[in-house]
């Protein structure tokens, strides 16, 4: 089987798979089943000042999809709410009990260099293996000047990382906020401030849903709302274009990331990884199902490793970072078009429909003896969208055929009908 | 009618047995499982189910809006095409209609989305505060129909929506026709029909005069005379006959008498007991008369049909639901002879083989009997030709022995239009009977509107 141990900015690891600095990580009791469950390493839900955090009752809220498949959760929780000589105390028997996994802890202290000097020599002291830095979260914690409001301004968290920097030998990773406009300024930053990796993402902000009859969004605290943190599913494409767009920036090239955001299957994590995450973080998967789900994806990703004959993760970190490019680069010499298979077609008109109303009328639906409808491509029309393709619900049924034009590479920086094309 | 049978033990079962046995065979679906299954569906357009649906009912939007936690949404979908959608989710063969043409009923889906349960499901739970349809202003023609049945029923509705005003003419004490008189007990349960019926009545603009027997008491000449126009939703009244001696035996009588009588019982316990029953055919009615006999307790029901298990005409799903019940099938057989005992009762019946020669159906010659406490006739039901006995009805036009139409429902009288069992067109369903009633009542206004205009 494959080898899926890693070392990541330092910290080895028996799997790629941590869990997130979350609830499934607030105690050491949730950090020693995780571990039986297999995880290859935590990181410890976020520390503060005393005293600790508050929390209000009511928590979470999701965005469900069809038969409650929850696309997505939102939480309004702080970090954590227990004393910080218990979180050391715990830490550091975990580390203890479990050497070889990987034991980040998360942090975050007000913007002022004494909080950090006082609080990293406490954490060094536990064993641990690295600190992350929660620069990230997006509720309660900014109103205090602290969590986003940090992670928005690239100045701060470059002046934070130096000062971790300097009080402290552990590896430190700057966990980054998705809530800005341009993902490598904050990922610069960190650099700058001599991070020795960067994770993201962290969660964005968001109300998953309203109660229309008291008129109150979710999470319902009283007869009050406020907006959380959205994770699951539903922000893996945001993530996974955020880890890419700093794979591929020069100024970051080689700058570990550990990849977060809506992973629940080893697919996911080989997609992170394939777009240069080094380790990835889980969190909604696991809340969602509990621990066991590692087993499944440790399980998976070593199999699909070993067919493609990867040995280890680095055999394919960042090999789709190389064909993520800016659109300007694409061939737009390049023609695909749809192609529907009769045979596995069950005759549901969404691809027509969908291509009719929305799309370039490519898909003729061509009325048979039997009352049914047949489809067929419109090859002259078709603009190669992929639309029908997605809206079909028969896998495999509908594939997007490459064609032959006879024509060579030619981006839009070289086409005459670019105005503004370079000079050849 | 159950005189013929009145020499028969009644059901060994207590009340609480047998009304478990003749609750619903299809049990509601749970709001969970109305959410998973309208998740399944696909929203297909031009949708096959609908294709495949005589009513036309807009399937994909009404389990849409299921699934959007829409259910007043849904059930007003259904109800515009189909006014009886509640009886028709729970008697419509779905097998053969929307369910088999699902795209999700083939080996890759697995299972058809389960339309009628779901269509049952949204109707039950729509709680309507008021009629979801209102009537146009009033137009000031006056409709007769004859026969309150789905037909006429739906056909009423239409055009009292359309603002004329409607009398029904019906012969029985109640209305809804077969769903009241004739679907299997545990088909369309306690009083479904007539809470139907009333819902459907809410609509207002609609009399129903009972009593009012066509043939009888009321001549077609008299309606088309005193009505702008006259919708004849007739059923199928007469049975169809063996034509064998003893045919009037106690003991034997038509499978549609007994289930009449089965559905209109107040104590089940009641009910004559054929512990060795014979019924004769191969229909949904065959199935219906079998089985409920074998949910009253008896011990040895048979069915017999004259052709074999391909040819019968319960479909699959029905002939599954004979298999649970403990019905054996006889095929090849034709019936022969009526066996009586000494007091003239039946014991039982003689069978001829059969067997196809040259593709037609002839007896091998070898022939066996069955002893049976009773024997039920399901072979067919025809048009009482009573029914149009006046002069002017004598002259419409037929088609077989059934009323001739066209496809908006016309007769070949101007003015006098038909739909349902007593035509040709079409599947004997009440679903089917519902849209002829529906497109009739479009017909008719259209018509009517015409002549305002040119007036």
């Amino acid at each position: 089987m494959a080898d899926l141990s890693i070392v990541f900015a330092g910290i080895k690891a028996p799997n790629p798979f941590w869990l997130a600095s979350a609830p499934p990580t607030d105690k050491a009791y949730n950090v020693v089943r995780a571990f039986e469950a297999g995880w290859g390493g935590v990181v410890w839900k976020t520390l503060g000042e005393d005293p600790a955090a508050v929390n209000v009752s009511s928590r979470y809220s999701a965005h469900y999809g069809a038969n409650r498949q929850v696309q997505g959760i939102n939480n309004i929780e702080l970090i954590t709410d227990r004393s910080l000589e218990i979180n050391l105390r715990e830490i550091t028997q975990v580390k203890k009990d479990w050497p070889d996994r990987a034991l980040i802890v998360s942090l975050m202290v007000p913007c002022v260099e004494e909080s950090w000097k006082f609080i990293l020599p406490l954490v060094e002291a536990t064993g641990a293996d690295g600190i992350e830095l929660n620069f990230g979260c997006p509720h309660g914690m900014p109103e205090r000047g602290m969590g986003a409001a940090v992670g928005q301004v690239p100045e701060y968290v470059e002046m934070v990382t130096r000062w971790c920097k300097t009080h402290c030998t552990l590896p430190v990773i700057v966990k980054l906020t998705p809530n800005i406009t341009d993902i490598r300024q904050s990922a610069r930053a960190a650099h700058r401030g001599g991070a020795d990796a960067v994770s993201l993402i962290n969660t964005i902000n968001s109300i998953t849903s309203v109660d229309l009859d008291r008129m109150v969004a979710h999470p319902i605290v009283g007869d009050q709302s406020t907006h959380g943190g959205y994770c699951g599913s539903a922000v893996k494409p945001i993530a996974l274009n955020m880890v890419a767009e700093i794979a591929r920036d020069p100024e970051t090239r080689g700058l570990p990331i550990c990849g977060i955001g809506g992973i629940g299957t080893w697919r996911d994590a080989a997609e992170f990884i394939a777009l240069g995450s080094g380790a990835v973080q889980v969190c909604t998967a696991a809340m969602l199902h509990g621990f066991r789900i590692v087993e499944d994806m440790q399980d998976g990703l070593a199999r699909w490793m070993d067919q493609h004959g990867h040995r280890s993760l680095e055999a394919f970190r960042g090999q789709a970072v190389g064909h993520t490019t800016d659109w300007k680069y694409l061939d737009i010499n390049y023609k695909s078009v749809a192609h529907i298979d009769q045979d596995a077609c069950i005759g549901c008109g969404r691809c027509h429909i969908a291509c009719e109303d929305t799309s370039h009328q490519a898909i003729a639906s061509t009325l048979k003896a039997d009352g049914t409808h047949a489809y067929s491509v419109i090859e002259a029309e078709c603009v190669g969208c992929n639309l029908c393709q997605i809206t079909c619900p028969v896998q495999g049924c509908i594939d997007m055929q490459a064609q032959d034009t006879g024509k060579p590479y030619m981006n839009w920086t070289q086409d005459p009908r670019n105005p503004y094309r370079e000079a050849g | 009618m159950i005189d013929a049978l009145n020499h028969l033990p009644r059901p060994r079962a207590g009340a609480d047995q047998l009304a478990e046995a003749f609750s619903d065979l299809a049990p509601p679906l749970t709001a969970r499982q109305a959410a998973v299954e309208s998740a399944r569906c696909l929203y297909c357009y031009d949708a096959p189910c609908v294709n495949a649906c005589p009513s036309e009912i807009d399937i994909p939007s009404f389990i849409h809006r299921i699934s959007d936690e829409n259910l007043q949404g849904a059930a007003e979908r259904i109800l515009s095409a189909n006014i009886l959608g509640g009886s028709c989710a729970r008697v419509c063969p779905t097998e053969i209609l929307c369910q088999q043409a699902c795209v999700r009923n083939n080996a890759q889906e697995c299972a058809p989305v389960l339309i009628g349960q779901l269509q049952r499901y949204a109707l039950d739970h729509a709680d309507f505060t008021e009629h979801p349809f209102q009537r146009s202003p009033a137009s000031g023609k006056r409709i007769a129909v004859v026969g309150a049945g789905p037909a006429g029923l739906s056909c009423a509705h239409r055009l009292a929506m359309h603002g004329h005003d409607v009398v029904i003419f019906e012969a029985r004490e109640k209305a809804g026709g077969l769903n009241e008189y004739g679907i299997a007990r545990y088909k369309l349960v306690d009083d479904y029909a007539q809470r139907e019926v009333e819902f459907l009545l809410g609509i207002g603009g609609i009399e129903i005069r009972h009593g009012q027997r066509l043939g009888g008491n009321l001549s077609l000449a008299e309606l088309h005379g005193q009505y702008d126009a006259v919708f004849l939703g007739l059923g199928l009244g007469a049975v169809r006959q063996l034509g064998l001696a003893d045919e009037d035996a106690p003991g034997l009588l038509a499978a549609t008498d007994y289930i009449r009588e089965l559905r209109q019982a107040d104590d089940l316990a009641q009910l004559p007991l054929a512990d060795r029953c014979l019924v004769l055919g191969a229909g949904n009615t065959a199935i219906d008369m079998a089985v409920q006999m074998s949910r009253l307790g008896a011990r040895d029901v048979n069915l017999v049909y004259r052709r074999g298990e391909a040819d019968m005409g319960a479909t699959g799903h029905e002939q599954e639901i004979a298999k649970h019940n403990q019905v054996r099938l006889h095929t090849w057989a034709r019936p022969d002879a009526v066996l009586l005992d000494d007091a003239g009762r039946v014991r039982g019946m003689r069978f001829a083989r059969t067997q196809l020669i040259d593709g037609r159906l002839g007896d091998t010659g070898e022939t066996f009997e069955l002893a049976a406490d009773a024997i039920f006739k399901a072979i067919g039901q025809r048009f009482d030709e009573q029914g149009l006995g006046d002069p002017l009805a004598a002259q419409l036009a037929r088609d077989g022995e059934r009323i001739q139409v066209d496809a908006h429902m016309r007769t070949s009288i101007p003015g006098i239009y038909a739909g349902g069992d007593c035509t040709a067109l079409g599947q004997d369903l009440t679903v089917q009977a519902v849209q002829h009633g529906k497109l009739a009542a479009e017909a008719i206004h259209a018509q009517l509107m015409l002549n305002v205009e040119a007036a």
